[in-house]
């Protein structure tokens, strides 16, 4: 065998194991999918003639106004908080640049209520100022569409911050000067230059943060404001009809995946590589003074305020709950994180790899299909993968009794399962980070190496990993984080005794009784902080 | 083949296996799905565990998400008993076809009839009561009369409620709906909406911190989250009304469980409901949360005896589940979020 027919022979052995790489993990997310396809066999017309006359109407104005809320707040904040700490120089910028991914780790669900009690009426704030000015004083409910936007978009904006923020780095400052040259003031060249070459990234984060946000019932509950996904939940706990529950949830599948290939299209065939480094934009006297105290504000709302005030709590109650049990559920919930976030970021890295180097429309829609998981209700998608691992797992029991075991379920109800879950889930998170990181890599540089004749796994080795490094670790933190704070799935696939953190806040929280879960909560984002400030001393500049 | 198969196979297998659930086999053991919260379990599981030898694992979540699993485990299920709060829950497990029924003269014993399913795929084990709260310093209690009379104009911009999402409601609806018929109820419903002082809560606890803010006078909560917050301020400026005194009377729901229809250990999960359904299991049942002991046998805790006797409806409760899809719709209606 010559030296052509080996290399024909390597290039087709890849492209195979591509494909078969490709097809388990679409098929993984399928599955579950697939089940929520299968409710449509059964229509109940009772139930869907009440939801279309009574429930959607005025759910899916409401939807809608959270979408549009949440997106405008998380790109406002997000957007200028990544120029002013990437791009400009002001006092304290060192500290925000990394203290300003800190409300990453606050779950919608802690935060959610940890707002309501210090703002609602009842709160302390506002029973603090009655006090003051007079038992006639009152500010707007919190218990609102605003409300909900606002905290929504207080702890999601993180996701748009980090992503601009890498790309707004690597940015050269060259075409930003050129622009400058060419008479560009800096707010234009912000517009016209910076703005529209992180816009892949800017996007991918706003997806992540829209998809939380249709996915969300935590946070939505505890304000009972009414979405799209609460009328979810209701046809399932309240009418007791999982198929018609099934059949929105694939509505609202079906919703995402419209928006997200709108997105994709009029982004279009555009190529975001830059490179180069440049000076920093040195805001001066009250400029600076402004955009730290601007930072301030968001850092205290976000993240500062709630965590004091979830200390509060937990210093009233006396720290009564806190045992050597918290070990373990630290132990668990960090355990679970790491482990789902190497095996996510791992396969989210090999399907990005799959779709920059082998371009097919059909491999590109695989790959869009292998990260739907995350639009998902969390408790949708965990009932679509327990119906399909329980469905594997009679497979399999009939085949292990083949061989003379009674084997029980094997899948469901171990760690496996549970991983696999969050893999499904948080898929999108991982590619999101680690596609915008290929698609600001220069092919020059890929094609440079190539006619130097190195290897695939010299490609691999000296160019895709270390220049995706900052991708890769932005993808491991964000997954690890989420994991820690998921819930739905964590409390219907965990092992026997493998309670979390989440699940504690949800034994607390689903009482009513706040104060207990300040423990568990605070624990949480504590903990939640540890990958976080990892990756910032990581990335820090 | 098949011997091959043995031969390389079974140690790989058995490694494969070792990552995946693990199944005890030691002692006696048995599984339970609880929706009711682990710290208000645990307790009587570690002293059943003292008494008889025997260890309850449990896993807990939410009611639906557990029925679903049990459902799709089948055979396969580990669940031997299924234990929740309310009795919607337990109606749509039983007709679910996860619980099986049982014949158990003890459960007949301790449990009221009207608080256990006809078939005996489930019984009640503590008794919660949904009554009015009423602060002490703008109400009067001869004001108060019954859920329905919260509908009069008088308590406009007055009374609070908590989320009709919550089953709670649900059941309390769908019962008034098997009383006074769907119309009356839509009204009644109606016009609560019309009385509420702010958008409804999503639990008791933040309703009742509503009134002693002064957001509101009135609402309607379970009596225990009235006594847990009692427990954290003894002279707490709020007071339980027993509605409906001359009529039907409160309204009261269960938590309860039932043994499930494929479950390993059938004998002892039976056993296990039937020991917490016995006097030494009872009184630390309802009084970990500060409810009613079903067995009528049992004296309620000190603190749920100063809140004074009433008379409880004693429709079955299976009402909750029959009519519950029907209440919701009436309650989306009326547009009580």
């Amino acid at each position: 065998m010559n030296n052509t027919d080996l290399f024909q022979k390597l290039k087709f052995d890849r492209r195979l194991a591509a494909g078969v790489f490709l097809l388990i993990m679409a098929g993984s997310v399928l599955l579950p999918l697939g089940v929520l396809g299968l409710s449509w066999l059964e229509i109940d017309q009772e139930i869907w003639a009440h939801l279309l006359d009574i429930v959607l109407p005025s759910l899916l104005v409401n939807t809608l106004v959270l979408l549009v809320g949440v997106g405008v707040l998380v790109l406002l904040l997000g957007v200028s908080l990544a120029w002013l700490t990437a791009v400009c120089e002001f006092p304290g910028r060192k500290f925000f640049d990394w203290a300003l991914m800190l409300p990453l780790a606050m779950p919608t669900y802690v935060i959610a209520f940890v707002m309501v009690g210090l703002l609602d009426y009842s709160g302390s704030l506002q029973t603090f100022l009655r006090g003051l000015l007079g038992p006639t004083f009152s500010f707007p409910e919190i218990r609102s569409g605003g409300g909900v936007v606002l905290v929504l978009g207080l702890v999601l904006y993180p996701y748009v911050y980090m992503l601009a923020r890498s790309a707004f780095q690597s940015q050269g400052r060259g075409l930003l000067d050129a622009a400058r040259v060419l008479g560009y003031g800096p707010w234009r060249g912000f517009y016209k230059v910076a703005l529209p070459m992180a816009r892949p990234a800017i996007a991918g984060g706003a997806a992540l943060a829209l998809m939380e946000v249709l996915a969300d019932f935590g946070a939505v509950s505890v304000f009972n404001y009414d979405t799209f996904t609460t009328a979810i939940y209701k046809t399932w706990y309240g009418f007791f009809n999982i198929h018609a529950a099934g059949q929105l949830a694939s509505l609202l599948l079906l919703f995402v995946v419209l928006a997200l290939s709108l997105e994709r299209r009029s982004r279009g065939d555009a190529r975001y590589h830059q490179s180069g480094k440049g000076q920093r934009i040195a805001l001066m006297k009250w400029k600076g003074w402004a955009a730290a105290l601007f930072c301030l504000f968001v850092l205290s709302c976000a993240f500062i305020v709630p965590v004091v005030k979830l200390l509060m709590w937990v210093v009233q109650n006396q720290f009564s709950d806190l045992d050597e049990r918290y070990l373990k559920l630290l132990a668990h919930s960090f355990g679970l994180a790491a482990l789902a976030a190497i095996v996510t970021v791992g396969i989210a890295f090999v399907l990005a790899l799959i779709k920059k180097t082998q371009s097919s429309t059909l491999v590109a829609s695989m790959v869009q299909w292998a990260t739907l998981g995350y639009a998902l209700p969390g408790s949708i998608l965990a009932v679509g993968i327990m119906l399909s691992f329980t469905f594997v797992d009679k497979g399999l029991g009939q085949f292990y009794l083949l061989l003379g075991y009674d084997s029980g379920p094997l899948l469901v109800g171990g760690v496996v399962a549970l991983v696999l879950a969050y893999v499904v889930r948080f898929m999108a998170v991982a590619f999101g980070a680690i596609d915008s990181g290929f698609e600001q890599l220069r092919p020059s540089i890929i094609e440079g190496a190539r006619t130097l004749g190195a290897s695939w796994q010299r490609l691999l080795r000296r160019i895709y990993l270390p220049m995706l490094a900052p991708g890769l670790l932005t993808a491991m933190v964000l997954v690890f984080v989420d994991v820690m704070k998921e819930m739905p799935a964590t409390l219907l696939l965990r092992p026997f005794g493998w309670d979390t953190l989440a699940v504690r806040v949800y034994e607390m929280t689903s009482e009513g009784e706040w104060e207990r879960a300040a423990l568990p909560g605070i624990t949480l984002v504590v903990a939640g902080l540890i990958p976080v400030l990892f990756l910032v001393q990581r990335s820090a500049r | 083949m098949r011997t091959i198969a043995s031969h390389f196979l079974k140690p790989i297998l058995l490694i494969l296996l070792s990552l995946f659930p693990m199944v005890s086999a030691f002692g006696e053991e048995v599984w339970v799905y609880s929706s009711r919260k682990e710290h208000l379990i645990k307790p009587l599981f570690d002293q059943y565990k003292m008494e008889t030898g025997v260890s309850v694992r449990y896993v807990t979540d939410k009611a639906p998400p557990l029925m679903a699993r049990i459902k799709a485990e089948g055979r396969n299920t580990r669940a031997d008993l299924f234990m929740t709060v309310d009795a919607g829950n337990l109606w749509q497990a039983g007709n679910m076809g996860i619980l099986q029924p049982i014949t158990s003269p003890i459960l007949d014993k301790n449990v009221p009839s009207h608080l256990r399913d006809s078939e005996g795929r489930w019984a009640g084990l503590s008794i919660r009561a949904r009554a009015i709260v009423y602060s002490t310093k703008r109400v009067a209690p001869s004001e108060l009369k019954s859920y329905e009379s919260l509908a009069d104009d008088k308590w406009k911009g007055r009374l609070c409620l908590r989320t009709s999402k919550k089953v709670y409601n649900q059941s309390l609806v769908a019962v008034m709906m098997e009383h006074l018929g769907a119309e009356k109820t839509e009204e009644t419903i109606s016009a609560w909406v019309k009385n509420l002082a702010t958008p409804v809560f999503s639990n008791d606890t933040k309703l009742m911190e509503a009134i002693l803010a002064g957001q509101c006078d009135v609402g309607i909560v379970n009596t225990y989250y009235f006594g847990r917050l009692q427990k954290e301020q003894p002279d707490l400026p709020l007071a339980i009304f027993w509605p409906n005194q001359a009529d039907r009377g409160v309204h009261v729901n269960i938590s309860g469980a039932g043994v499930t229809r494929y479950g390993k250990h059938p004998q002892a999960a039976q056993k296990l409901l039937e020991w917490l359904s016995s006097p030494s299991a009872q009184s630390t049942f309802a009084s970990l949360n500060m409810e009613y002991p079903v067995n009528p046998a049992v004296k309620k805790s000190k603190e749920v005896a100063a809140w004074g006797e009433f008379k409880a409806d004693v429709i079955n409760v299976d009402v909750a589940g029959r009519n519950q899809a029907r209440a919701i719709m009436l309650m989306d209606r009326a547009k009580y979020h």
